[in-house]
């Protein structure tokens, strides 16, 4: 049952080369539009942001963070239709409970809760999609790579 | 009879970190043991019959047909014994939790091998060790050297150690579930049935605890996480819907919902649910959903009354879990110690 994950997981670079690896999984319908529009700007953000689009932030599996941790993830942000907004009404409630669970979970393993990020980002907020993912990668890069305890 | 038992296909059964409840488990399904001594002759069962590990050392590789090897493995021994029967063995069963998932053994996945020690030989209130004294893998005596197995840093399950035809899940496996496998395992043996696809869980069903749970469930939404003591549960009623953490949704069937029939809440025995590999994180949907709050400061009250999430969701899987696996990579620790001990 060993997973082939931890064959691919990456070796860690030396000290001070290193850079955050950030997951940010993006709902379709608000969060990708938005980070679509902060493109199509030319707004900047942090390149150590990768981005997967979903339909939904309620379509978030908590095993896909978890595997994204394993898989070498420095940082993981889910972004979604602000509350109310979700084109599928109630996916971002369900994102928002699953994410605080999943928190405390990270937590029991050791892993910093702050390592996972959530949050509302509108098809016309191109200017706060680069804002998240800027202020997540400086939170990411004081937090330092992914360790396990402390 | 000397002739027939020669033709007869070879059985061991082994246990290794385990609390010896698997090998009950096999006596349970009663007078078709004498089935079983029928059907296979038995050539290594430690808590049942006198043969010694030099005697499985001895076999050819590849000579006992079936393997049954419950436990996890915590130290340099069980992984000794896991190599070796899996030469030994054609066909080599992950059985029970502790072999599939880790169980209860990698609940100490949590801490390390340090902590582990002092609690069991300085801090637990049963102890009386004045001295300090701590197991030595060497001990000189004037009769020369003693040795006791490398404990590791953290227990793995079979099949992170060894390769693993299947796995039958349980804490224990169910009585009905174990005579079903070897009535299997004899029919593809003498009547040249086919295998199942290597990997196969056997013994278990395709779906989830709750698909087996005679509770009616109305996918209500609670506000509130109470513990079974707290209240009288209803004994019609799905008992998630009633506010008690039960790990039927992130549980694999087979058992025949055997707790939550007598009002207590599953515990996830049977391991994850087909189709995912970690029970965990299954869970957190499952609790998601019933959690009647949008608010995030509400949500963290009523979660407030998970006791101990890791422990509860990964009670019986802890060595494959997910998340637990940064830990596994980090178990090169294994490794290392095997480097300082050859
Ligand atoms: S959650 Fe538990 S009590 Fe409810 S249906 Fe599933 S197994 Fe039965
Ligand atoms: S109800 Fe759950 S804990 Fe109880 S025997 Fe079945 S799988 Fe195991
Ligand atoms: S569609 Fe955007 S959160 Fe559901």
């Amino acid at each position: 049952m060993v997973t082939t994950a931890e064959e691919r997981a990456p070796v860690p670079t030396s000290e001070g080369t290193w850079q955050p690896k950030i997951v940010a999984f993006l709902c379709n319908w608000c969060s990708y539009t938005g980070a679509d529009l902060a493109g199509i700007s030319r707004i900047q953000w942090d390149p150590s942001v990768a981005i997967v689009r979903v339909m939904c932030s309620g379509r978030m599996d908590p095993t896909f963070v978890v595997k994204a941790f394993e898989l070498g993830a420095d940082g993981v942000i889910i972004a979604g239709c602000h509350p109310g907004d979700c084109h599928y009404q109630e996916g971002n409630y369900k994102a928002l409970r699953r994410v605080h669970l999943l928190r405390r979970l990270l937590d029991g393993f050791g892993i910093d809760p702050k390592r996972l990020r959530l949050a509302w980002v509108s098809a016309s907020e191109g200017d706060r999609w680069a804002e998240t993912a800027d202020e997540m990668t400086r939170q990411i890069r004081a937090l330092g790579p992914m360790k396990v305890g402390s | 009879m000397t002739t027939l038992a020669k033709t007869k296909p070879k059985l061991a059964l082994y246990w290794a970190a385990s609390c010896g409840g698997c090998e009950i488990a096999v006596h349970d399904i009663k007078e078709k043991i004498l089935d079983v001594d029928a059907a296979f002759e038995i050539v290594f069962w430690p808590v049942a019959v006198d043969f010694k590990v030099k005697d499985v050392e001895a076999l050819e590789d590849g000579e006992i047909d079936l393997c049954l090897f419950n436990g996890a493995i915590r130290n340099s021994d069980n992984e000794y014994m896991a190599g070796l029967l899996r030469r030994k063995a054609k066909i080599l069963v992950a059985f029970g939790s502790c072999a599939c998932d880790g169980c209860i053994p990698a609940l100490s996945n949590t801490t390390s091998r340090a902590a582990t020690f002092d609690w069991v030989y300085r801090d637990s209130p049963s102890t009386v060790n004045p001295d300090d004294v701590r197991p030595q893998e060497e001990t000189e005596v004037p009769v020369g050297t003693l040795r006791l197995p490398t404990f590791w840093e953290r227990v793995c399950t079979l099949g992170q150690v060894v390769d693993v035809d299947y796995f039958v899940p349980g804490c224990p496996p169910q009585a009905h579930q174990i005579w079903a496998v070897l009535e299997a395992v004899i029919d593809i043996l003498e009547h040249g049935k086919p295998l199942p696809p290597r990997g196969s869980v056997l013994g278990a069903g395709d779906r989830t605890c709750c698909d087996e749970c005679p509770r009616t469930r109305e996918e209500k939404k609670i506000s509130r996480f109470v513990r079974p003591h707290e209240i009288i549960a209803d004994p019609t009623k799905c008992l998630l819907d009633q506010g008690i953490v039960c790990m039927g949704p992130a549980t694999r069937s087979g058992c025949g919902a055997l707790c939550v029939s007598v009002g207590m809440p599953c515990r996830g025995c049977y391991g994850p649910a087909p189709n995912s590999k970690d029970q965990g994180t299954k869970m957190i949907s499952a609790l998601a959903s019933v959690i009647d709050s949008n608010d995030p400061d509400e949500i963290d009250r009523i979660l407030g009354g998970i006791v101990d999430p890791v422990g509860t969701f990964y009670r019986f899987s802890m060595a494959s879990a997910t998340p637990a696996g940064l830990s596994r990579l980090a178990g090169r620790d294994r490794e290392a110690l095997q480097e300082r001990t050859s």
